[in-house]
């Protein structure tokens, strides 16, 4: 893992200190609360329903079991004793108190951590790969390149006050667990013929209530000249993209508006006036990839007979086995997905004991590292086979034990009405309901991968539109109702869901998954996942079964 | 008036002198240096020059500085408008044209001039601020000074980061 250095030290007690003096300016009455909603925004700082709630970073979604002891303890000690993983692989504490919040930042800084960026018109958290240097298939380390690009866009002179939001996602493995296409920048990593490395560039994507699938922009763009294009991307847009309506100022709309070639020709004229000063120089990207070489991996047998045994007797660990462990590049080792949706939790939450019990399997088993998923679950990237059994037994005490990565009751939800000032409808119920009604393992796993996301309203939060089954809350007169879309997908084969039909009440909402699960079973080919039938039968048999009642 | 606070040639800060008027579109202009809109200045901006005056040009955040670029030479003051703090584009602005356009004279912060931002001003280089009434050059300063190290090159010679390892 990267180490910061005194100056990455140095930056965030000053951030934090600036911090202290704005909230401070601002209870004095010196800043007025439209000036210092900036000012906390980029701080992390929300007003919500019920309070505030502090976003803190998880840069590029990777941390260390000090980190996480010092996030449970937060937890405890500020807020109600638990915490809520986001898609974008943060961590929302939602019980904050104004005065509490410089304090907190403080404490986050004696662990290397800070908020900072984590909302505002600025660029976001980076996400990258969650199995980034474990998995087999990766041409290279993304963290390397996330970590630079966390310090290039921390307090950007030019571009902290975008006309919206900006994400960036990097991914080097064939299988994109980053959503890269659903973002507004996504880097993957390539490899051109003559073995170079370098980046597909794609501009352009994001979700909220005009979702689209980023184009790519430039097919190769070399590794070593990453910062002055992503530097002529950002400037384009600084001083192009919409300004008048917030809900047209993403840089997904000035890509539409342009069009592919014209964004892409702008860019490219801009990057080439820009020239290779503006690129960071190797040696600094070789001292960050130093901080991610490779572990002291012990040399292992693939085969590991405590494993096996595990297997032969635990079924439930041999369940956990199937849907959780996945495949390592070191022989020997396991990549170990820990579940934050137990059947009938709120999806992405964890409490401070749940935090700190994978904080502790992490320092002994895990190497020390801890990864979070934007599927709002978490990762120990480096676990011995000969310690998976141990790991799932201490997990399953926690309550994070369960089996379900990838399955129907592995949903993404936003917080929706239950916390959040813009929701239209309840995320979280909907979730449970959906998770109770498919409780049963081996019914879940003969369905097999199903992605079923969920938002509380059009800002899609929750990725709705890129669920194999999306749920999308709206109002309807003062109710909640909610609109199913299918065949979406975040990942590399991404896609825009369609709208099924008319929403429902809320208290259809699981039939109608049900039935939708029914229709696949019996429309499917051997192999094929729900999205695979939908995308080949298309939503007729689906539409069909969904609406029947209503003919 | 609002109070003009000048960088000077270290990184200190005070109050200065404003030579210029700010004179509105609908407005006639005055006798002496005159800051003009681009439009103006593409009208009016040679017989002003020819009279010997000091000429400024406020650029809007819509309006290109590449606009500018034969007749930097020419002026005295670039001023870049912040209608809102949160509109970003004067940034753009005052790196282009300290770093492309290798403008030399001042390029001041006009509009929604916000002290929280100062940093990040003088980053890419503007060097006059036309702030709101009641800020002090010394608040400019504390502002502008609080953030000990930076990670990217910008205007300003401050070393980023990745130097500073290196030394």
């Amino acid at each position: 893992m990267y180490q910061y250095d005194a100056i990455d030290k140095d930056v965030l007690a000053d951030r934090a200190a600036e911090f202290r003096e704005q909230v401070d300016r601002r209870l004095k009455g010196e800043i007025t609360e439209d000036q210092f909603k900036q000012l906390r925004l980029m701080n992390g700082l929300y007003l919500q329903l019920h309070a505030y709630m502090l976003r803190i970073a998880i840069p590029y979604g990777s941390l260390n079991s000090t980190q996480m002891r010092k996030l449970a303890e937060i937890g405890r000690t500020y807020d109600k004793g638990y915490g809520h993983f986001t898609t974008r692989t943060n961590l929302q504490f939602h019980w904050i108190k104004l005065k509490d919040a410089p304090e907190i930042l403080d404490h986050l800084a004696s662990v290397d951590m800070h908020a900072i960026q984590t909302s505002g018109n600025c660029i976001r958290n980076v996400t990258a790969d969650p199995y980034a240097g474990a998995t087999a298939d990766e041409l290279d380390d993304p963290r390397v390149w996330s970590e630079a690009i966390r310090q290039w866009s921390s307090l950007h002179p030019e571009f902290s006050f975008l006309p919206r939001k900006f994400k960036i996602a990097i991914t080097a493995s064939a299988k994109d667990r980053t959503a890269a296409k659903a973002h507004d920048i996504g880097l993957m990593i390539r490899r051109a013929r003559d073995g170079q490395l370098g980046f597909e560039v794609i501009v352009g994507g994001g979700m909220g209530r005009t979702p689209f699938i980023g184009p790519t922009v430039r097919e190769f763009l070399p590794a070593n000249r990453l910062f002055s294009y992503l530097e002529a991307i950002l400037r384009v847009y600084n001083r192009h993209g919409r300004r008048d309506n917030i809900y047209k100022a993403r840089i997904k709309i000035l890509v539409s508006a342009l069009g592919r070639e014209e964004f892409a020709r702008q860019v490219e004229e801009e990057w080439a006036k820009i020239g290779p000063a503006g690129d960071l120089p190797d040696t600094e990207i070789a001292r960050i990839r130093g901080a991610f070489a490779p572990k002291a991996f012990d040399v292992l047998v693939n085969r590991s007979e405590k494993y096996e045994a595990a297997l032969a007797t635990d079924p439930a660990f041999a369940r956990f086995a199937r849907n959780n462990l996945k495949p390592h590049k070191r022989a020997g080792y396991t990549i170990v997905e820990v579940s934050l949706k137990g059947i009938g939790d709120t999806p992405g939450d964890a409490t401070s004991e749940q935090m700190e019990v994978v904080a502790d399997l992490a320092e002994r088993y895990g190497q020390d590292d801890i990864r979070v998923t934007h599927e709002q679950n978490l990762v120990l990237p480096h676990v011995r086979l000969d310690d998976a059994h141990t790991v799932y037994l201490a997990l399953a005490k926690a309550g994070l034990g369960t089996p379900n990565i990838n399955l129907i009751t592995d949903i993404i939800a936003c917080p929706g009405l239950d916390y959040c000032a813009l929701a239209n409808a309840r995320a979280i119920p909907i979730a449970q309901d959906i998770a109770k009604r498919f409780a049963d393992q081996d019914r879940a796993e003969l369905i097999g991968e199903l992605k079923i996301k969920i938002s509380g309203c059009i800002n899609a939060c929750g990725h709705h539109h890129v669920g194999h089954v999306g749920i999308l809350g709206v109002d309807k007169k003062g109710e909640e109702f909610y609109q199913l879309t299918l065949g979406g997908s975040g990942a590399e084969d991404a896609s825009i869901g369609k709208i099924l039909g008319p929403a429902l009440p809320a208290d259809k909402v699981t039939d109608a998954i049900d039935t939708l699960v029914e229709v696949y079973l019996r429309e499917r080919h051997d192999g094929e996942r729900f999205l695979d039938t939908f995308r080949r039968t298309g939503d007729a048999p689906f539409k069909e079964a969904v609406y029947a009642d209503a003919h | 008036m609002p109070t003009l606070i000048k960088k000077g040639q270290g990184d200190d800060f005070a109050f200065a002198d404003d030579a210029f008027t700010a004179v509105a579109d609908d407005q006639d202009i005055p006798q002496g240096d005159v800051i003009i809109s681009l439009a103006r200045f593409q009208t009016d901006g040679d017989r002003l020059l020819s009279e010997g005056r000091q000429i400024g040009v406020r650029i809007e955040p819509a309006e290109e500085v590449e606009a500018l670029a034969y007749d930097l030479p020419r002026l005295a003051v670039v001023a870049l408008a912040f209608p809102k703090h949160r509109d970003g584009r004067a940034f753009s602005s005052a790196t282009l044209l300290r770093k492309r356009l290798g403008f030399a004279g001042e390029v001041r912060a006009v509009g929604d001039v916000f002290l929280e931002q100062a940093g990040h001003m003088v980053r890419c280089g503007f060097d006059a601020f036309e702030a709101a009434p009641g800020v002090t050059p010394d608040q400019w300063a504390h502002v502008v000074h609080r953030h000990r190290h930076v990670y990217q090159r910008a205007v300003d010679a401050r070393p980023p980061a990745f130097v500073e390892r290196e030394e």
